[in-house]
């Protein structure tokens, strides 16, 4: 992906920042971290992304220096920095409620940090005018945080935090109290505050969008453990969980059993098969039309030697699987009664083995008509969620199981033609689901 | 028409409650001292004119005479001040140990500030009397500990008035501070420490200064009415104690001078509205600063 030249994760030479090693950290019976390892590299923007009480706080807590891990450690630039109290670490925070001093002017609350380090005030004032030029605060450096609003508060936070220039800045739920407008616009300016200084960033979310939008990479975390470390297109579209498919985004998840399929191409598909009756369902020529043309049309323009009485089925029987379906991978059995769904990219080692399929509704296509793909399953729209945008429709199968399917609002909506409780067919390429074995 | 009657009534209360009263002791403070019931001339009753004509500043031009007075004054001031030190230096960390306590824990603590107001006034002063008493429970554990061989004297003095006063309105000095510090956000001071303070540092940078509204109501709660105090130092102070409000009571009740005990009155006021402004300016501040 020419996009990700910034990997440095994959480079095996490279150094990590900060190490977690077999970190666990306990809170008397409650166990918030456990057995975390976890490398995060220099000019990152990683983000620990979770619901509430899943443990990314407890972890940059313990990265500023305000918990210690019960066991394990964490290293930072190669060093143990157990022990090391908060205002001795090269590390600093943006909190979540900003924190910043309310009996002290804009100004001063940047140069707060500055000030306990360095005495020459010309070096101060000068760090402190390029932070301020840097989150565009220049007009309030004199006034106090209660006379700012919430997104100039919030900028303020970030350049005090920036101010003394630390190895790694913690962010926690930075973006929180702004509203939707504000906050994407905000993700945006955080990101090039990022590359403009080139620190590395660690940020704590509870908003998956927020985390896909910002990181290089992303910490999926349940219950005190990383779930899945990996780039948001990769958390996205490869989740190596359910938990993870259904945290990030919205997903159908179908359980059945894996089952290896043959790798020949012309293996037939029970979805794929051409209905044998087709002839029988053909229109024919009624018993006036045979007498027009033996009473009438034949002495005028001569008998037809190819009496065609009978006319081709509408619909063209399909003579095997559509060329789409790539060899190999695994079918699911997952309900009696109806065809197994295929995953041309599934692992034959699964084989036998209980699995869930896990399916984008973006991935997935709603029509009237059956259309030529591997999967497709018939029900009935039960809902139509509409997103402006977008709209998402939940079809019920026949045995129940809910499938959604998302599809772009290119036209008005008056002109859209499938509303609820109409028939439809959901599909999806071999290729649109992820297999996942837990 | 409602809001003229909602501002009418804090004017009403004031008028009636202390401008009148303030009105009627200046115009005895400007009177002459008589044998007669009201122990001063002229009254009202010979006639406003004659009355108004008849009054004059004597009595406060008495009071710069006679040293005894500015030296009350002074020497009022000067133990109102010091025990209002001694009250922030105790109550100060009293307050602060509170707003730390665990959440379930500050009711009660809260409760246990405020309970010896349950009991009158005058008989918790009183007991200081058997506590710091020659004879009294301090004197006898301290010799039973083995710190003193003579009884320390402690009543009788200015000592004990401080620790009277201190122990009487360490309340008033606790709840403003502790309501100051338990509004005060935890992650201030760990932003503090964050940026490189030690958490010295950080209380004397962040927490002193975001307590300082709570400071300063404090230490005009227990000034202003120790300034005035009269019960304390006549109960545990010594003949040596000179207190404003003790003059007071003597010029009033002993000698009956209702004149120049109005005089004393009428200064000692004067005296208190410069921190009574300076208090209600500070309140007006916190408000405006708290919106």
């Amino acid at each position: 992906m020419p996009e990700c030249v910034f990997a440095p994760w994959d480079d095996p030479n490279e150094k990590p920042l900060i190490r977690f090693r077999n970190v666990t950290k306990r809170f008397g019976e409650f166990v918030a971290i456990d057995d975390l390892t976890l490398d995060i590299y220099e000019r990152e923007f990683f983000a620990l992304l979770g619901p509430s009480g899943c443990g990314k706080t407890t972890m940059m807590r313990m990265l500023a220096g305000f918990e210690d891990p019960t066991e394990g450690a964490i290293e930072l630039a190669g060093q143990n920095i157990a022990g090391v109290s908060a205002n001795k670490r090269a590390v600093n925070m943006m909190f979540q409620s900003y924190a910043l001093f309310p009996h002290l002017t804009i100004w001063d609350n940047i140069a707060f940090g500055l000030r306990r380090e360095s005495s020459d005030k010309a070096a101060i004032a000068a760090r402190v005018e390029d932070m301020l030029k840097l989150t565009r605060l220049e007009k309030f450096a004199r006034r106090k945080p209660h006379q700012i609003s919430g997104g100039q508060r919030q900028r303020v936070a970030l350049a005090r935090s920036l101010a003394k220039a630390p190895k790694l800045l913690l962010l926690d739920e930075p973006l929180g109290a702004l509203d939707a407008k504000l906050r994407e616009a905000t993700q945006f300016e955080l990101m090039d505050i990022q590359e403009k200084t080139g620190t590395t960033f660690v940020i704590v979310t509870h908003d998956q969008e927020e985390a896909m939008t910002v990181a290089s990479r992303v910490a999926v975390m349940d219950e005190g453990r990383v779930m899945q470390v990996a780039t948001p297109t990769d958390i996205y579209e490869a989740p190596n969980s359910a938990y993870v498919a259904d945290f990030i985004g919205d997903v159908t998840l179908i359980a059945g059993t894996a089952r290896a399929r043959a790798s020949a191409a012309q293996t037939p598909e029970p979805v794929a098969t051409p209905e044998p009756q087709a002839a029988i369902r053909a229109p024919q020529p009624n018993a006036l039309g045979i007498w027009l043309h033996d009473k009438v049309l034949a002495p005028v323009i001569g008998q037809r030697k190819d009496i065609v009485r009978q006319l081709p089925a509408p619909e063209t029987p399909v003579a095997a699987a559509p060329a789409d379906i790539p060899e190999g991978g695994i079918s699911i059995d997952w309900a009696d009664g109806q065809p197994p769904l295929i995953a041309a990219d599934g692992d034959h080692a699964l084989d036998g083995k209980p699995v869930k399929l896990a399916l984008r509704p973006e991935k997935v296509a709603i029509s009237k008509d059956r259309p030529q793909v591997v999967n497709a399953l018939q029900g009935t729209v039960i809902d139509i969620a509409y997103l402006g945008n977008l709209s998402t429709y939940h079809v019920a199968l026949a045995d129940g199981t809910m499938i959604k399917a998302q599809t772009a609002n290119t036209r008005r909506i008056a002109r859209r033609d499938i509303t609820w409780e109409d028939d439809v067919w959901v599909s999806w390429s071999g290729t649109a689901g992820v297999v996942l074995e837990r | 028409m409602r809001r003229a009657v909602l501002i009418a009534i804090p004017y009403a209360w004031l008028l009636v409650l202390f401008l009148i009263p303030f009105a009627v002791v200046f115009k005895i403070s400007l009177s002459d001292i008589a044998l007669a019931i009201p122990p001063y001339t002229p009254t009202a009753k010979d006639g406003i004119w004659t009355m108004l004509s008849q009054l004059d500043f004597e009595n406060f031009v008495f009071l710069t005479q006679d040293d005894l007075y500015w030296r009350a004054y002074l020497s009022s001031m000067q133990i109102a001040a010091i025990s209002t030190v001694l009250t922030l230096l105790i109550g100060y960390p009293m307050a602060y140990a509170m707003a730390r306590a665990p959440e379930a824990w500050r009711p009660t603590l809260l409760m246990l500030v405020i309970l010896p107001f349950w009991t009158s006034f005058l008989i918790r002063v009183y007991a200081w009397v058997g506590i710091l008493s020659g004879e009294g429970f301090l004197n006898q554990f301290l010799l039973w500990i083995g710190i003193i061989d003579t009884p320390l004297t402690i009543l009788n003095t200015n000592w004990a008035v401080y620790i009277g006063i201190v122990y009487t309105y360490l309340p008033f000095m606790i709840l403003p501070i502790y309501s100051a510090l338990d509004r005060l956000d935890g992650s201030l001071i760990e932003a503090a420490e964050d940026l490189g303070c030690s958490r010295l540092k950080a209380f004397w940078l962040v927490t002193v200064p975001l307590s300082k509204n709570g400071i300063i109501a404090g230490c005009f709660l227990v000034f202003i009415p120790a300034l005035g105090e009269f019960v304390i130092p006549s109960l545990l102070g010594g003949s040596g104690t000179l207190m404003i409000g003790k003059v007071l009571f003597e010029e009033f009740f002993s000698n009956r001078d209702w004149p120049v005990a109005s005089a004393v009155a009428v200064i000692l006021l004067i005296i208190l509205v410069v921190p009574l402004v300076l208090f209600q300016r500070n309140q007006q501040r916190q408000t405006e600063a708290g919106g």
